[in-house]
């Protein structure tokens, strides 16, 4: 009866689109959602994604997420540095600056400064030159969105078309003059704004002068150190916070999913994606198996026995889900797939297609199991009686 | 009780059956000791006002409905003692069904549809598709297999209908106004298919219906009436209509 049971699922084919197309929106709603929501969140913590070599991020205690700046004093690196388990600690500076451009051009930009010596901080991919070119004069690294987009010229200096910023190129930070000596690429900010590194010593030249310049403290663990005690050891003795990478990644959605309204954006697209595919496509389902009832019935007379009916309602719906996901799934994919990269935060983690599985599936079991109750329910002499 | 008119063994026994229908508040009594016995070979015709029971009776029979009531006995035995797994295996083995609005799935072809009781039974499609072609070539639409239901007449579908009632070779065959969908002319030929194909050594046919015109074709015409089998007849002779 599988044949049967399929063919009576084909034949219909309006009712049948009209699942699929149901259940792949379904399908397509909550996986892009969820794709963008991830991608969203994980942008707001780009820049420890994209700085590996420290074991410990080292913060203000009030220091709620990656971006909320609560500047440390400059003695906090040496207090660091001189506690047991610290192979050594590096300091970290991050702000927002104002950039002008030659062509005159203003942009605020995110300065990222790390240590001269070690250049601990900087960034993982370079493009064009070299990390090491940040020791010479007035040296800065440029990401290359930026150097496309914000920091593009509409007058280079000297004439031209309209370019891209590149090496050589040069900018006033704070009115103070940087030489572009690399291209890298970064992960994009979740507030898009271009990131530019350079040395700490150079950033304090370019910002602001405050007492307390010192954003952060990059601590690598001596080996065989116990990163807990080591944690407890900082809180102890300094009464600063330290986390792992993932803790501050943690941390830093944990802030943005409970003090934001994003999490409630992003889920109420989600939850009416569910429900399209409950009304949609769990409502057409019933209905089919409504429509058919009569023929499920006369089967029924004819001696078909409960479990053969039942399967075949069975292999109906979980067709039905499996195109309707199928479709859906690779529909959101080819959406992310055909987004030029870094324009829309989108990011498709393995468990996103579990879930807009769990989802479709729990749609088709639902109506499934209704029709299948109203399959059971049926007496074949009602069919008998044309009632 | 009725005069057997043959000495087949036989195929109904059924004594004093009641039926009683239960909605709230509400008893309605469908039958009140219905007595019948068919022989194999027979076809009789169970006729009567609307409400008389007839249906009721004939699902009783063909171990659709549980009595309430009675004895009943169907090829030596008691559906109601089956189990409703072994009565499901039991109908499907030895009951063929005529249904009143044919019940033909739209989206199979009518061989499909005519091969389903066999694929039931398990055989395998290929050849439960190619027993259901020589059925339909046995009602006359031969080399029509893989027409849809709905590109047919309706007296074509309900010769589908029977093609599929007898396919698997069933030993009872319960008709229900098998008719009432179909014009008088188209109706009659109908019949005297299921008069021909019903009444074969061995089968016996039991065939509900209001329709005089067909009454000729039958070993017996039983009259039912408040729940109860009122008298048993010899058919009468054929009446000649103009075809409608």
């Amino acid at each position: 009866m599988p044949i049967f049971a399929l063919k009576m699922l084909f034949g219909d084919s309006a009712r049948f689109y009209g699942m699929l197309l149901g259940l792949a929106f379904s399908t397509l709603l909550i996986s892009q959602q969820s794709a963008i929501f991830v991608g969203l969140m994980t942008r707001t913590f780009g820049f420890v994604t994209d700085t590996q070599q420290p074991d410990l991020w080292i913060a203000d205690p009030v220091q709620r997420f990656l971006d909320d700046n609560k500047p440390l004093r400059s003695t906090s690196v040496q207090r660091i540095r001189s506690i047991t388990g610290i192979e050594w600690a590096v300091p970290l500076y991050k702000g927002l600056l104002s950039v002008a451009l030659p062509d005159g051009k203003r942009q605020m930009s995110q300065i990222i400064g790390v240590d001269d010596a070690s250049l601990i901080g900087g960034p993982a991919r370079m493009l064009e030159g070299s990390l090491t070119d940040l020791r010479k004069p007035d040296a800065i690294i440029v990401d290359i969105r930026a150097s496309q987009r914000e920091f593009r010229m509409t007058k280079p200096p000297g004439g031209g078309p309209p370019r891209d910023l590149r090496v050589g190129d040069t900018m006033e930070l704070n009115d103070r003059r940087a030489e572009v000596v690399g291209i890298c690429k970064a992960t994009q900010t979740f507030q898009s704004q271009p990131v530019i590194y350079t040395t700490y010593n150079r950033a304090m030249g370019f910002a602001p002068r405050e007492r307390r310049m010192v954003t952060m403290v990059l601590a690598g663990l001596s080996p065989g150190a116990d990163v807990h005690r080591v944690k407890d050891t900082i809180r102890e003795k300094t009464g600063l916070w330290a986390y792992t990478g993932d803790e501050f990644a943690r941390k830093t959605v944990g802030y943005w999913m409970s003090e934001t309204g994003i999490p409630i954006n992003f889920g109420t697209a989600i939850v009416l994606g569910f429900f399209v595919g409950v009304a949609v496509a769990g409502q057409m389902f019933y209905n089919f198996v409504l429509d058919n009832l009569k023929y499920f019935g006369a089967m029924k007379a004819m001696g078909a026995s409960r479990w053969t009916l039942l399967g075949m309602v069975c292999l109906q719906a979980a067709t039905v889900a499996f195109l309707g996901f199928g479709i859906g799934i690779g529909s959101t994919c080819a959406f992310g797939l055909s987004l030029p990269e870094g324009r829309l935060a989108f990011r498709m983690v393995w468990q996103i297609p579990l879930i807009a599985a769990g989802a479709v599936t729990l749609i088709c079991t639902a109506s499934a199991a209704l029709g299948m109750w109203r399959v059971l329910r049926l007496d074949p002499a009602d069919v008998f009686k044309g009632a | 009780m009725d005069p057997v008119p043959t000495d087949a063994p036989l195929a109904v026994s059924a004594r004093g059956v009641g039926k009683r229908y239960v909605t709230g508040d509400t008893t309605v009594v469908a039958l009140r000791g219905a007595d019948l016995e068919v022989h194999s070979g027979e076809m009789v015709m169970l006729v009567g006002p609307s409400g008389c029971g007839k249906t009721s009776f004939i699902s009783i029979i063909a171990g659709l409905l549980s009595r309430d009531d009675g004895a009943l006995e169907v090829l030596g035995q008691d559906p109601a003692k089956l189990s409703h797994e072994a009565r499901t295996r039991w109908r499907l083995r030895n009951i063929g069904f005529v249904f009143q609005q044919f019940n033909l799935i739209p989206t199979l072809s009518i061989a499909e549809n005519v091969a389903i009781p066999l694929i039931l039974q398990g055989v395998d499609r290929v050849t439960a598709c190619a027993r259901a072609a020589e059925a339909l070539r046995e009602v006359g639409l031969g080399g029509r297999e893989g027409s849809g239901p709905n590109l047919l007449s309706g007296g074509q579908q309900q010769r589908v209908a029977i093609a599929r009632a007898l396919v698997n070779e069933p030993r009872v065959l319960v008709c229900d106004e098998p008719t009432s969908a179909l014009d008088g002319h188209t109706g009659l030929r109908v019949m005297e298919l299921v008069a021909k194909m019903g009444r074969r050594p061995g089968r016996t046919a039991i065939i509900v219906s209001h329709d005089e015109r067909i009454y000729h074709l039958a070993d017996r015409i039983v009259h039912m009436d408040d729940g109860r089998v009122d008298r048993v007849e010899k058919p009468p002779p054929r009446v000649h209509h103009a075809a409608t």
